[in-house]
């Protein structure tokens, strides 16, 4: 008894000194959190508390007001309203799409494909706004065609479209085992050729007899409505494939190797197994993803052509109500965004207490040969 | 014949993970699949069931050809090495997986989830997820997946590899009494011998790509085909010797080769421990000198490591009373006999 005392003594005493030798003292401590205290303070709290200081200054009246009666601010905030949707639709689309290609092949190119995800993190968005200009401005590769019979293409690209989903959708419903795919399953390169070539077809002629679109009238990509949404798209894509592939390649293929042996069909695995699986990194992905659309200014400003009531988004009419020197008006505007970013951050914050820690997920994975 | 392998091939890159493999698998049998990482093993497994692609051959499912079946259409239960378990489903969920995607009623799976948790011995887990549950019933809630669709073949993936020693022995057993239950044709891959031996009917050894050879367990233990199964087998005696007139030399010993196995030349010579007898008097020529090293008399046997005249290392193994009888000590100089052994040409196979 006795000795173990005196063994254990000297061990706490060592325990006691190796904690301090850790630790900082006490006003290296206190003054870093007053510094970092101090500079979230006056870099971030008093700019928020500003903006609604200013855009209440002239009362809640005052601020509905502005907020409601300009019809080119009124228009801002549908047109973000509607853009950022678009973008975040499109994004979760080619995002997992990506996600998919990387995590689960391995492919040439597939390094570079990594890389180039990330393109839209390092271009700054002014060049990305240049880049849609050069190609669908006026004076772009596609300009003096877009111009005279824009909508000309428009029956190609539909009829495409409907080619694709027909293919998708016969290999979706196709039955997977032989026995039970009866006469025109067992045939898939006739029924997708003649399929699509019948699809594609009957939806051109449909569309052309019927004049959907208009004949000889520019389609206005740049300084309109579908360039804003080319831009987002384009600086927001990093954020979905980025959030999704490190999950996908952690959760790894063998559930869904596992759901394969049990019976399940493709669509299957993806509805049971992969969705489930990557939930709420494709959330935290749209998350990001939204608040980053919302408030893209740089290429929207260049594709824009800043024409208010028209393509003016909630950043440019900020930009353009400052200029103007109408501050309640511009702190108005501004407060919305941020709240709408305050709200994001909140379902964040909301989210990451909500998914329980990865590590209570996923069982420990070691790297193991698979022969 | 339940499965039949014929000339199945497969290369990843530059690395040959099967050569032209051909196996029958007899029909209720559970066999182990036995190698070194690398060997293939696991390869084969995954072919099998449909989740790899044999660039070349044949895989057989009662006299049908499956080779071009996906894996969803060939009916096996596949257990893997991490038991991939569906992490966001419960534990009646996982099990009733393979039925709810056959579009099986309800009730009827709900009965037989019951069934299985039973057969398993986890009723009362149903509601808990996978997360909650310890290495060892992981491993069962994924073989009762796997069996819950009634399987033509049930295949696993080193189904021990990830457990405690404890749990692995536990398991071993009980999979052997569950294959007794149900009965169904069944493959596990494994890189422990003892493993092996103790679970399966039939052992598969397989290197680099190539079966070494096939046999019960007795038959691979006691007449290992190759010196690979020799060395992967472990606990045997290795002497480089020399065939000349068919009769192999290693030190002063001269033995004679069992007939028609043996080129001429250099030679590897095995043998297993508790084969060589030692003596304590030279009695006949068949012997060599040896001087005793080290004893270790914990468990049943005996093992003593002893110097043979030419400076190499041999372990010998004694019961305890044939130990006591002979009286050995450290550094004592002995006569040791070999009863049985197996002889290879240098160079490869015998």
């Amino acid at each position: 008894m006795n000795t173990e005392a005196a063994v254990q003594k000297p061990q706490a005493g060592a325990a006691a000194r190796i904690q301090r030798a850790r630790q900082d003292p006490t006003w290296v401590r206190w003054g870093l959190t007053l510094v970092a205290v101090a500079v979230v303070g006056v870099l971030v709290v008093i700019p928020v508390v500003n903006i609604f200081v200013q855009a209440l200054s002239d009362g809640v009246g005052g601020y509905w007001k502005n907020l409601v009666a300009d019809p080119d601010t009124r228009h801002s905030i549908i047109l973000t309203l509607t853009v950022v949707p678009i973008a975040l639709v499109a994004n979760i689309i080619f995002g997992f799409m990506a996600a998919w290609a990387i995590a689960r092949f391995d492919f040439p190119g597939r390094t570079l494909l990594t890389a180039l995800i990330d393109l839209p993190f390092s271009v700054s968005p002014v060049v990305a706004g240049l880049m849609f200009v050069l190609i669908f401005g006026l004076q772009g590769y596609l300009g003096s065609f877009l111009r005279e019979d824009g909508y000309s293409v428009m029956p190609y690209l539909i009829s495409l479209l409907a080619v694709g989903v027909f293919i998708l959708l016969f290999f979706l419903f196709r039955p997977a085992s032989p026995k039970t795919r009866h006469e025109l399953w067992n045939h898939p390169w006739t029924v997708v050729l003649v399929g699509s070539a019948g699809v594609f077809g009957l939806l051109f002629f449909l569309q052309v007899h019927f004049e959907v679109w208009p004949r000889n009238e520019s389609l206005k990509i740049i300084f309109a409505t579908p360039g804003l949404v080319l831009a987002t798209a384009f600086v927001t894509f990093p954020f979905v494939a980025r959030e999704l592939i490190p999950v996908m390649e952690a959760v790894g293929p063998d559930e869904e190797l596992a759901a394969l042996s049990l019976g399940a069909s493709g669509w299957q695995i993806f509805r049971h197994i992969t969705v489930p699986n990557i939930k709420w990194g494709l959330v935290y992905g749209v998350i990001l993803c939204n608040a980053r659309a919302m408030g893209e200014f740089g290429a929207v400003y260049v594709v824009s052509g800043h024409i208010a009531g028209q393509t003016d988004t909630m950043p440019l009419r900020i930009e353009k109500l400052f200029q103007e020197y109408n501050l309640p008006g511009a702190f108005a505007v501004a407060s919305v965004l941020t709240l709408l970013a305050i709200l994001t951050l909140m379902a964040k914050i909301k989210l990451e207490r909500k998914v329980p820690s990865r590590a209570n997920l996923s069982e420990p994975k070691t790297k193991e040969a698979r022969l | 014949m339940s499965i039949l392998i014929k000339n199945v091939s497969k290369t990843f890159g530059n690395f040959v993970a099967l050569d032209r493999v051909s196996l029958e698998v007899p029909d209720r049998v559970l066999l182990a699949l036995l190698g070194p990482s690398g060997s293939g093993k696991t390869t084969l497994l995954r072919i099998i069931a449909g989740l790899e692609v044999a660039d070349s051959g044949n895989v057989l499912y009662q006299k049908e050809d499956i080779t071009d079946q996906s894996a969803r259409d060939r009916k096996v239960g596949f257990v893997f090495q991490h038991y991939a378990l569906f992490r966001h489903m419960t534990v009646a969920e996982n099990i009733g997986y393979g039925l709810r995607v056959r579009k099986t009623p309800k009730a009827k799976i709900r009965q037989r989830v019951g069934e299985l948790l039973k057969l398993i011995r986890l009723e009362g887990l149903q509601a808990r997820y996978p997360g909650q549950l310890s290495g060892g019933q992981r491993q069962r809630v994924a073989l009762a997946r796997a069996l819950a669709a009634e399987p033509r073949v049930l295949l696993l993936d080193e189904p021990f590899g990830a457990l405690d020693a404890k749990v692995r022995q536990d398991l071993r057993q009980w999979l052997r009494r569950l294959h007794e239950e149900i009965h169904v044709s069944s493959i596990f891959v494994t890189h422990d011998q003892e493993e092996a031996f103790e679970v399966a009917d039939r052992v598969v050894v397989m290197n680099e790509g190539r079966i070494e050879q096939i046999g019960t367990p007795e038959q691979v233990y006691d007449h290992p085909a190759t010196p690979f199964v020799y060395n992967f087998l472990g606990n045997v005696n290795l002497f480089q010797s020399r065939v000349v007139n068919g009769k192999a030399r290693i030190g002063s010993l001269e033995m004679e080769v069992p007939e028609g196995t043996h080129p001429e030349g250099q030679a590897v010579m095995y043998v297993r421990p508790h084969l060589l007898d030692i003596e304590q008097q030279a009695t006949g020529a068949d012997h060599f000198r040896a001087r005793v090293k080290h004893i270790n008399r914990t468990g049943p046997l005996v093992k003593i490591e002893l110097m043979t005249e030419w400076g190499d290392f041999v372990n010998v193994e004694m019961s305890q009373e044939r130990f006591r009888h002979l009286g050995l000590k450290s550094d004592l100089e002995v006569f040791v006999k070999p009863r049985e052994v197996r002889v290879f040409s240098a160079t490869g196979r015998a």
